[in-house]
């Protein structure tokens, strides 16, 4: 039986979350994997490596109006190729996208939704999926055939093993009432590392004293290819935009590194950084409760590690 | 204009997380049970809409009697009414089956939501209702105008946020920071004793998941501290301890 893989792209390149989805798919059955793009900004050869990951073939959209995210419109295609298809299982990725395609998707083709997956199950009807914002695991029965996996970050390892996927057209009919909700425009950061996608994170909160002082997280992020975050208040006040805000209410990241610097640790912003692998702290204060979460710890003040600290990276890492 | 603003009943985000019942129950003592914050702020910019455009502000929660006094505080912060299916929100599609069902009885010109409750997390429920009724559905909704019948939207998307632009009625899925939270004043308290609470059964419908068990992430280790005239070593523990870089 086939499973059929929503993959995103972005700025043209096949997005990690998604390569994370079509290995999930490969270890969740022993049938063909067959990934889904939508959009005519993406290339072939860029979708045909997408075999490297366990697909082994693609079914591009290659349709210019559906360049931009158009929720009703990217559900009733990908309803469509999954019942080209045939498959009874489907796997994507939890983002803004991928997240309100899943859920029309559950209603259009009868399936039950799976959210927050967090590993490849042994038995695809008993689940593991991570809830309480990651203070907590749910083993979840699933009484149905038709099944769709959101998964999270860290879910599946990225399968390298693979040959060339074939990628064949796909299309369907676009009626006007798919597109009713109009994307107008968008104000996004180009050419950065996207926060929930990331594996490294340096982190800032109101330790750093205020925004003009951000060039020495963002060095250090450099140095390490990693993207930026910050804390609540950080945001609240305007300093980084809320799209950086990494906590209960804003980003959940799950990155193998996360550096938190001059955040003091509340349980709030606790909560959107619990599925990290490894925690370092650089704080004044060696009384923060953050000190209690992390793995590695440095007491000190940050306008004189942050530069030393980079400078070591640039020493150790090239 | 018309706003229905569903609310979910949950730990407060600073509760301490743990099972009994050989881990198939969530462990309630000592537990304070809040709006979800997300709904909180649905709830916030409902009523800020109100009273700027006129209307009236619904409250909906499906679960059993004890949420009662969570959607008792969302009449204080200034919903006009309330309504209670009388349901254990056990499934997100059970829920969004619910929800569906109070929508088509309505007549609502908005239905606000949070992106998520803080549970389970899912945040699906609103893309569920909406394909239901064959409405649009947006979420995270971070920013929310509404001039006549077209509401301007900016909706946060990775690494940035975008706009978009529909006609009422939809569902939005709420963020931070569309609003500030309200906190009820003695006035709003006084009269949410007074206001209507409508409690209602709930249709048949069909729940697709079920939890058989709960499991904590295994304890954090010690941590391992490192002097800031040392930060070489922490580079170096790591590259070849964790392994992480």
């Amino acid at each position: 039986m086939s499973v059929v893989v929503f993959i995103e792209h972005e700025e043209g390149k096949v997005k990690k979350s998604g390569l994370e989805a079509v290995s999930f798919a490969k270890g969740l059955s022993k049938g063909d994997v067959v990934a889904v793009a939508i959009g005519a900004n993406v290339s072939s050869d860029e979708l045909a490596a997408v075999g490297k990951a366990g697909a082994s073939k693609v079914l591009h959209v290659n349709d210019e109006k559906l360049n931009k995210g158009v929720i009703q419109a990217y559900s009733h295609v990908l309803a469509e190729a999954i019942k080209s298809v045939g498959a009874k299982h489907i796997v994507l990725a939890k983002s803004s996208l991928g997240d309100p395609v899943a859920a029309r998707l559950a209603v259009k083709l009868d399936a039950a939704l799976i959210a927050n997956v967090s590993e490849v199950p042994a038995d695809e009807n008993d689940v593991k999926t991570s809830i309480f914002t990651g203070k907590a695991f749910a083993n979840t029965k699933v009484t149905k055939e038709n099944k769709i996996f959101a998964i999270k970050k860290n879910a599946a390892t990225v399968l390298e093993d693979g040959s060339e996927a074939a990628v064949e057209e796909f299309s369907t009919e676009l009626s006007d009432d798919l597109f009713v909700g109009k994307i107008t425009g968008e104000d996004k950061a180009k050419g950065e590392i996207l926060l929930p996608e990331a594996d490294l994170v340096v982190s800032g909160g109101r330790g750093l004293k205020g925004p003009e002082n951000w060039n020495l997280i963002e060095d250090l992020a450099r140095a390490l290819n990693a993207a930026t975050g910050c804390s609540k208040p950080v945001s609240d006040m305007d300093w980084r935009p809320h799209h950086e805000h990494v906590g209960q209410t804003g980003v959940k990241v799950a990155p193998t590194l996360y550096i938190a610097v001059g955040i003091s640790g509340a349980i709030q912003h606790l909560a959107g950084v619990n599925s990290s692998k490894v925690i370092v702290v650089i704080n004044q204060d060696e009384e923060a409760p953050f000190f209690k979460a992390a793995d590695y710890g440095i007491v000190g003040d940050a306008f004189e590690i942050l530069p030393k600290l980079t400078e070591a990276v640039k020493a150790q890492l090239n | 204009m018309n706003i229905l603003v569903c609310i979910t009943h949950v730990p407060d985000t600073t509760s301490r997380i743990s099972f009994t019942d050989n881990n198939t129950k969530f462990d309630t003592s000592g537990v304070q049970f809040i709006i979800g914050p997300y709904d909180d702020y649905a709830l916030a910019r409902a009523v800020e809409l109100k009273e700027a455009n006129g209307g009236e502000v619904t409250v909906l929660n499906v679960g059993p009697a004890d949420t009662e006094p969570t959607i008792r505080k969302a009449l204080a912060i200034g919903a006009d009414k309330a309504i209670r299916v009388n349901a254990e929100p056990v499934d997100s599609f059970y829920v969004a089956q619910q929800i569906a069902a109070v929508i088509k009885n309505g007549n609502y010109d908005l239905i606000l939501m949070g992106r998520e409750s803080i549970d389970f997390n899912g945040g699906m429920v609103h893309g569920m209702v909406g394909e239901l009724l064959n409405l649009p559905a947006f979420s995270p909704v971070m920013k929310l105008e509404i001039e006549g019948d077209t509401a301007k939207m900016s909706r946060e998307i990775e690494g940035g946020k975008e706009f978009i632009e529909a006609k009422l009625p939809f569902i939005a899925g709420c963020q931070e920071p569309i609003a500030e939270w309200k906190i009820p004043n003695m006035r709003g308290i006084m009269s949410a004793r007074k206001k209507p609470l409508e409690v209602i059964e709930p249709t048949d419908s069909v729940k697709n998941t079920e939890v058989s068990s709960y499991e904590l992430p295994p304890a954090k280790g010690d941590v391992k501290m490192i002097s800031k005239d040392n930060v070489e070593e922490l580079v170096k523990l790591l590259k070849e301890e964790a392994k992480v870089l």
